[in-house]
């Protein structure tokens, strides 16, 4: 590879309108690529875990390179840590030497660690922007495909592989090749009762699962601009499911006022030359994408899958699909899996399926304005009998501010389980698991076969979704419930 | 990494969409911190199906995957890709491909060659009328062959020249370093740095 230098003052002076994702790109070259050749990315922030590293450090080892820049580096303990009797050593003794390892590596190599038991232990998505490290303009990196998330903020963040988590440990660089853009433009006003992942859920049906392979996707329109940032990163995270490392929104009042004063946020003049900064990052008016999709906004209805990928969805008022309506053969080959192995027939209504049990957390919807809206469905009622219902905080500090506000209270009175943060039942690497069989509303992001557990069954669901059918036993939206005012509905965004 | 040129071996038929790499290999194999010996985890819920295309003696030893659109979606576990080099897999030829799978094959060596779905089609009766027919990916020519039928593959630049020099990315990075610390020099003080902890 011949690398031409950057010419930063060239790039800047040029006149081309460009889009948010094109401008933190062009910000982070070190070195540009000619003749489509990766450009050198700089990465601001290097989010670790336990599962994608321990062979990333070995590398490091056995080459003798330090980790380049420990300051732009952070680890957590998630994919395999309990949630239940967190003071006791971890009884599966693989997950115990994987966290074991995580904590040398991150000892021998002065990476800062929040490990179980810590305030700031958590899901790395989570806690990256509870932490105020999350910012608009910069490029995050992990070792999972949900770092999408951190483009709520406006930041350029996707998942990476563990020889790429070594790369970026060894250099704090990544030679990428340039993305296409995707606008995807939501507009009107969401009806109460309707909320963040319905949209997601809805673009990634529409456009599939291989739908954004190669892009990365702006979210747009007056529909993204009212979420809160929770309802943003619910959007972002579950971008990968549609095919596109990277989701970004553009950050304005929301982002500011969702950042100002977080522990790592800039503060005084930074925060001053950062906000000005960020202002200029909205992608010009006459930007043009590579691709465009539109959604309205005013018709969505709840979403949930009836499949094994999260592009088989439909609106929860809807049955589910007859295989042979697909044109393309290849859907309508997955669609007959699918319906195999999720024992399901052709025409139920999606409402007459009865569940075993309830996951409430994941990246996706494990922040505590999400678990508000659990809460705020639930509060007084009692959960289906026989239905198993876990909620898990996102983190260490969403259970205790969870706790302060008494939501821990309405899940244990619900007949639900209050457990401790980590990922859980999204991929039961730590012992939440399903049974084989067993079926699942869940408002994490994948129902892949065997996801949550060696044959269990997965319907992924927005927050308020899985709070009504917990109540019912059957796949249920608020607008199902006699209690759950549109009032009260309308103050649940996330 | 070794070079990777050519590869020649059975093929194996992977008829249908999204295999996901929660599929290629479940997450209770990432648990292990080491880089090899994943060869027993390999899409091992499938594989206690004895009727499983891998399973079936025809396609023992295969060494290319002909697959459908959409392999390797989903969690970026570069696992995947161990898994399916441990077993044996050189080379999976797909449509399309889940771009961090991608990404993953192309820094291990494992070739993640992009067929058109007509070509995949053939190569499916290809195999369905002669099991254990033997395919070839030309790195070099840029074609995939199946008996008597060649096609184009399409493999970027990039990552065809690293894969038939077998050069390490780090490496190659670390050239650069001098314009990595020049960037440095001149990285705005309010973005973020995670030490010291506040």
């Amino acid at each position: 590879m011949t690398h031409t230098p950057a010419p930063a003052a060239a790039r800047a002076s040029t006149a081309r309108p460009r889009t948010l994702a094109e401008k933190v790109w062009d910000d982070h070259v070190v070195v540009e690529g000619d003749a489509g050749n990766p450009d050198l990315i700089y990465i601001d922030l290097h989010l670790v875990h336990e599962v994608t590293s321990p062979q990333a450090f070995d590398g490091l080892r056995l080459a003798g390179r330090p980790v380049r820049r420990t300051d732009l580096t952070i680890a957590t303990e998630d994919h395999n840590t309990p949630t239940l009797a967190i003071d006791r050593p971890i009884a599966d003794l693989t997950s115990r030497t994987q966290i074991e390892t995580l904590r040398r590596n991150c000892e021998e190599f002065g990476v800062r660690l929040h490990s179980l038991g810590d305030v700031d232990q958590g899901i790395v998505h989570v806690v990256g922007p509870q932490l105020g490290l999350t910012m608009p303009g910069i490029t995050v990196v992990c070792g999972d495909s949900h770092t999408s998330t951190h483009g709520a903020f406006g930041a350029m963040a996707f998942g990476i592989g563990t020889s790429e988590v070594e790369h970026v440990l060894a250099t704090q660089t990544l030679p990428l090749t340039k993305f296409k853009t995707m606008a995807i433009t939501v507009e009107g006003t969401l009806r109460p009762g309707v909320t963040a992942k319905d949209i997601i859920l809805a673009v990634i049906a529409k456009i599939g699962t291989g739908g954004g392979q190669g892009y990365v996707l702006e979210y747009r329109g007056s529909a993204i601009r009212s979420l809160s940032m929770e309802g943003r990163m619910t959007i972002c995270n579950m971008s990968i499911e549609a095919g596109a490392r990277a989701g970004l929104v553009a950050p304005d009042e929301t982002t500011y006022a969702y950042l100002e004063g977080r522990p790592h946020a800039p503060t005084g003049d930074d925060w001053t030359a950062a906000v000005e900064y960020w202002n200029t990052l909205a992608t010009d008016d006459d930007a043009v994408f590579d691709a465009e999709v539109f959604l309205d906004a005013d018709e969505l209805e709840p979403f949930v899958t009836w499949g094994t990928n999260p592009g088989q969805g439909v609106s929860l008022s809807e049955v589910v699909p007859d295989p042979a309506s697909f044109a393309d053969h290849n859907e309508r080959a997955a669609a007959q899996r699918a319906l195999e192995y999720m024992d399901i027939a052709a025409g139920t209504p999606m409402k007459d399926i009865a569940v075993d049990a309830v996951f409430m957390g994941s990246c996706t919807n494990s922040r505590i304005e999400d678990l508000r809206a659990f809460a705020s469905i639930i509060k007084g009622k009692q959960k289906a009998p026989g239905v198993r219902v876990m909620v898990v905080p996102g983190s260490a500090r969403v259970r205790l501010e969870a706790e302060a506000e008494g939501i821990d209270k309405v899940v244990t009175e619900f007949g639900a389980e209050w457990r401790f943060a980590g990922c859980s039942m999204c991929l039961g690497m730590n012992p939440d698991q399903l049974a084989p069989g067993e079926r699942c509303a869940s408002t994490s992001n994948r129902n892949f076969e065997g996801r949550q557990g060696k044959g269990g069954r997965t319907h992924l669901v927005s927050p308020l979704v899985a709070a009504a059918t917990a109540i019912r036993g059957t796949l249920s939206s608020p607008w199902d419930l006699e209690h759950a005012s549109s009032s009260t509905l309308s103050e649940v965004t996330a | 990494m070794d070079a990777v040129s050519v590869v020649t071996g059975i093929a194996a038929p992977l008829p249908f969409s999204n295999v996901d790499t929660d599929q290629i290999i479940p997450a209770v194999f990432l648990k292990r911190v080491t880089k090899t010996g994943f060869e027993d985890a390999l899409f091992h819920e499938w594989r206690k199906d004895p009727d499983f295309v891998l399973n079936r003696p025809a396609f023992a030893g295969a060494r290319v995957l002909v697959a459908g659109p959409d392999f390797g979606t989903g969690s970026s576990r570069e696992h995947a890709v161990w898994a399916l080099r441990d077993f044996g897999i050189q080379a999976v030829l797909s449509p399309r491909f889940g771009d961090i799978f991608r990404g993953n094959s192309g820094k291990q060596g494992l070739l993640a060659a992009e067929i058109t779905e007509k070509d995949a089609e053939t190569f499916w009766a290809l195999i369905e009328e002669n099991p254990g027919i033997e395919a070839t990916v030309d790195l070099v020519t840029r074609t995939a062959t199946i008996g008597a039928h060649t096609v184009e593959i399409v493999v970027d630049d990039y990552t065809r020249w690293r894969l038939l020099e077998g050069l390490d990315d780090i490496s190659l990075t670390l050239r650069d370093e001098a314009q990595i610390t020049q960037f440095e020099h001149n990285r705005q003080s309010w973005r973020p740095t995670t030490l010291p902890a506040r």
